[in-house]
């Protein structure tokens, strides 16, 4: 049978379709208009126009995390392709599914320097998990199906497809989803059974055990962190997550311990470092975790469980690796452990958790309210609050705010909680908020920020505005970089060099152009009066707090310390000062 | 677990790959994105019917780089298979080399002796020069080369090693 022949363009959309796309977010152009003119003679996909590309990018991010679907992104060829590099990167540091379409100039043009041209593919192969450039009409349908499979299998990521603008107008036939060729990539989904049961032999062996849980299991499904929570309860040993994980375990729960690394809590690093097992779920051992590597966890054994197989022994050499996706190793593992019924050490475990009590109880996030000046912990702290019994979403930026709302904002549930973990983009929460809000047009949203970071995608208050997206903005503005000027004061002698916002905006005013509300506190007793009046507001608000200025991020190890060398607050002076070697680490 | 072992060790692997655009610049991408050495890097197509090629690279690196070379590796979309050479029992390894020796009188018979002695091939001739083929190992070639220094070497080109396992099993 004769297939009947579409325009590439349509035969894209139509691909999308077939994939479950309801939304895509994007900016147009040139190169990719006979794919705007397909999208506007349907209406199944709905197009988000941001005001940067870059904000579509981190808007498919925050669609993603918060969805488990794949966000979709469309922009045009050249400075379009290049404006979303940087949020490709994150999404591939984070391992957040994303397929971004990118125009490119017709394909006898390509080499010629010609307009709004760039070498996209060439330019995203080491920031996107896979990428293709399509040369023929024909391969058009079975490449965005292939590009779904590679974003959202294995450890997802980003994928490009460039099409080049002759392509997408040429006439080819649809190729069904089913009918392409069998899928080429198929990563390792189970784990192997003998590692698993040497895990569970090690685990129940254990008389000071620690689970460490990261992104991973996130990205797994909402059914892995059950089956996280199965095995933290069956095995009875305390729980820590990366900034990735967080939600990934009930942060209300008594074997939560808290985030781990470099701004996480006394016990939880404490626990890390003096553990005798630790089973490593979904997560990296990335530098922030690990401070100063050859002191991490030194009497431990390890066992590591990722998807993907060169997360494993990159960092830190494990004695059980378990190559496999969280939920399934998870699952294999609670089965293992009810089938043997281990004996174990009680005696040795309440010991543990004695000490882990003792721990806890240097209350490492304490804080004091005193007086008219807001800390930002409190502001985070009274958000949590006067937001519980909401389906609440958060975002963040990057910086000290990121760090207060991972410590004093508590996550229950997984994929509520939206940050730039790997790369560590500042500019992320505006525009991932939007996504989120999207996906979700009745829960809260609330981007928690800090003022230079949400000046570098303000332009998206724009598109906030046009689609209705009662999104929150909660800047804690202290006129400062803040980890920045941070660092500056503890490896620089307080030369605060650039890192001082002068001539800011004032922001309520800047909400009020761009048709938003604009909320401020100066003050501790207005704080509540404007965090209720935001979340109350059905419309784009922003709430510029006015928080203490020269607050610093604590618990902290500094740079090329060991977890027990942590400074709790800023009378705990480091007891050597930083080294040469520490200061060369970020 | 134990401290690893920091010892830098030479790896031959050999990676199977779709034969697409990209692939090859892919690769070495990987290398130099991530730090990791080539010695050498020799790619062609191999299966026509399935379109796929065979890139061999010679690396070094300690247990745990050349670990992670290979996860890298495998964790490439167009890759079908990685295998470490070196690891998995012996494996046979040839480079192919063209050495152009430029000289007359005695120093051309030398250089045509030392070619019999290494059983290199003259492939071209004219009055006073002599292009020679020599396979083999790396280091025979290496020491072929030097021999022919003070003979009048004047140009060389390599192609870098090909290996291959030895016995009846493919990778």
């Amino acid at each position: 049978m004769a297939r009947k022949k579409m325009q590439g363009a349509e035969i894209v959309i139509e691909a999308l379709k077939e994939q479950g796309v309801t939304e895509i977010f994007g900016y147009p152009g040139g190169a990719v208009l006979p794919l705007y003119d397909a999208i506007f003679k349907q209406n199944q996909i709905r197009h988000i126009l941001v005001r940067q590309e870059g904000g579509a990018v981190h808007a498919a991010e925050g669609y993603a995390r918060s969805t488990g679907k794949v966000g979709v992104v469309l922009v045009t060829s050249g400075p379009g392709a290049t404006n979303a590099v940087t949020g490709l990167t994150d999404a591939l540091m984070d391992s957040i599914p994303i397929v971004c379409l990118t125009g490119q100039v017709p394909t006898h043009l390509i080499g010629n320097d010609a307009f709004q041209e760039c070498d996209t593919t060439g330019i995203t192969r080491p920031c996107t998990k896979h990428n293709y450039l399509v040369k023929d009409v024909g391969d058009l349908a079975n490449v965005v199906h292939e590009a779904f499979h590679v974003a959202r299998s294995g450890r997802p990521g980003p994928v490009v497809i460039d099409l080049p603008k002759d392509v997408i107008m040429a006439m080819g036939a649809y190729q069904e989803a089913g009918k392409a060729p069998a899928e080429k990539y198929s990563p390792r989904v189970k784990g192997d059974q003998s590692a698993i049961a040497e895990a569970v032999r090690l685990l129940a062996g254990a008389k000071k055990p620690i689970i460490y849980a990261g992104g991973g299991v996130i990205n797994s499904g909402p059914k892995a962190s059950k089956l996280l929570q199965d095995l933290v309860k069956l095995s009875g040993a305390p729980c820590t997550l990366t900034l990735m994980g967080l939600g990934a375990y009930p942060a209300s729960d008594k074997q939560f311990v808290g985030m781990l690394g470099m701004h996480g809590t006394y016990e939880a690093n404490l626990a890390m470092h003096g553990c005798d097992v630790m089973i490593c779920v979904g997560a990296r051992f990335d530098d922030r975790i690990t401070g100063r590597l050859d002191a991490f966890s030194p009497g431990s054994k390890k066992v590591h469980i990722d998807i993907d197989p060169s997360s494993i022994n990159k960092n830190v050499p494990v004695d059980v690796p378990i190559v496999g996706d969280v939920g399934s190793v998870l699952a294999d593992m609670i089965k293992k452990w009810k089938a043997l019924k281990p004996k174990q050490d009680q005696a040795a475990l309440k010991k543990w958790w004695g000490q882990i009590d003792q721990w806890r109880a240097k209350k490492c996030l304490a804080f004091q309210q005193k007086g008219d000046t807001i800390k930002p912990q409190h502001a985070i702290r009274r958000l949590f609050e006067l937001t519980q019994g909401r389906e609440t979403f958060i975002t963040t930026e990057v910086g000290q705010h990121q760090m207060w709302a991972a410590q004093y904002y508590n996550f229950d549930k997984p994929n509520h909680w939206m940050t730039s973990g790997g790369l560590g983009t500042m500019g992320y929460g505006l525009p991932a908020a939007m996504g989120v809000q999207v996906a979700h047009p009745d829960a809260l949203v609330v981007d928690i920020a800090g003022e230079a970071s949400t000046l570098m995608n303000i332009q998206e208050m724009s598109t906030i505005v046009q689609y209705r997206l009662p999104v929150k903005i909660f800047i804690l503005n202290n006129e400062y970089m803040g980890m920045v000027r941070q660092w500056q004061e503890l490896l620089h002698g307080g030369r605060y060099s650039e890192s001082y916002m002068e001539s800011l905006p004032d922001f309520v005013k800047l909400a009020e152009s761009f048709h938003a509300v604009g909320l401020r506190a100066t003050k501790a007793s207005q704080l509540d009066d404007v965090i209720k009046e935001m979340i109350e507001i059905d419309r784009p608000v922003i709430a510029d707090i006015a928080i203490d200025k020269l607050e610093n991020c604590f618990p902290m190890i500094p740079s090329g310390a060991a977890h027990n060398e942590m400074l709790l607050g800023p009378n705990d002076k480091a007891e050597k000062p930083i080294s040469e070697q520490g200061m060369v680490l970020v | 677990m134990s401290e690893p072992s920091k010892e830098v060790n030479r790896h031959t692997i050999a990676v199977l790959v779709d034969n697409e655009p990209g692939v090859l610049a892919r690769v070495i991408g990987l290398f130099s994105g991530r730090g990791y050495n080539i010695e050498s890097l020799t790619v062609a197509e191999t299966d026509h019917v399935k379109g796929q090629s065979r890139i061999t690279v010679v690396t070094s690196g300690t247990p745990m780089i050349i670990e992670q070379i290979k996860a890298q590796l495998g964790r490439l979309v167009p890759v079908h298979k990685v295998a470490d050479l070196t690891l998995e029992g012996a494996h046979v390894e040839r480079e192919l080399a063209l050495v152009k020796v430029v000289g007359k009188g005695e120093k051309r018979v030398e250089s045509l002796r030392i070619a019999d002695i290494f059983r290199a091939r003259a492939v071209d001739s004219s009055n006073n020069s002599f292009v020679f083929e020599i396979v083999g190992a790396a280091s025979k070639i290496d020491a072929f080369i030097e021999l022919m220094q003070p003979l009048g070497l004047s140009e060389v080109s390599r192609t870098g090693a090909a290996a291959i396992s030895r016995g009846n099993k493919p990778i």
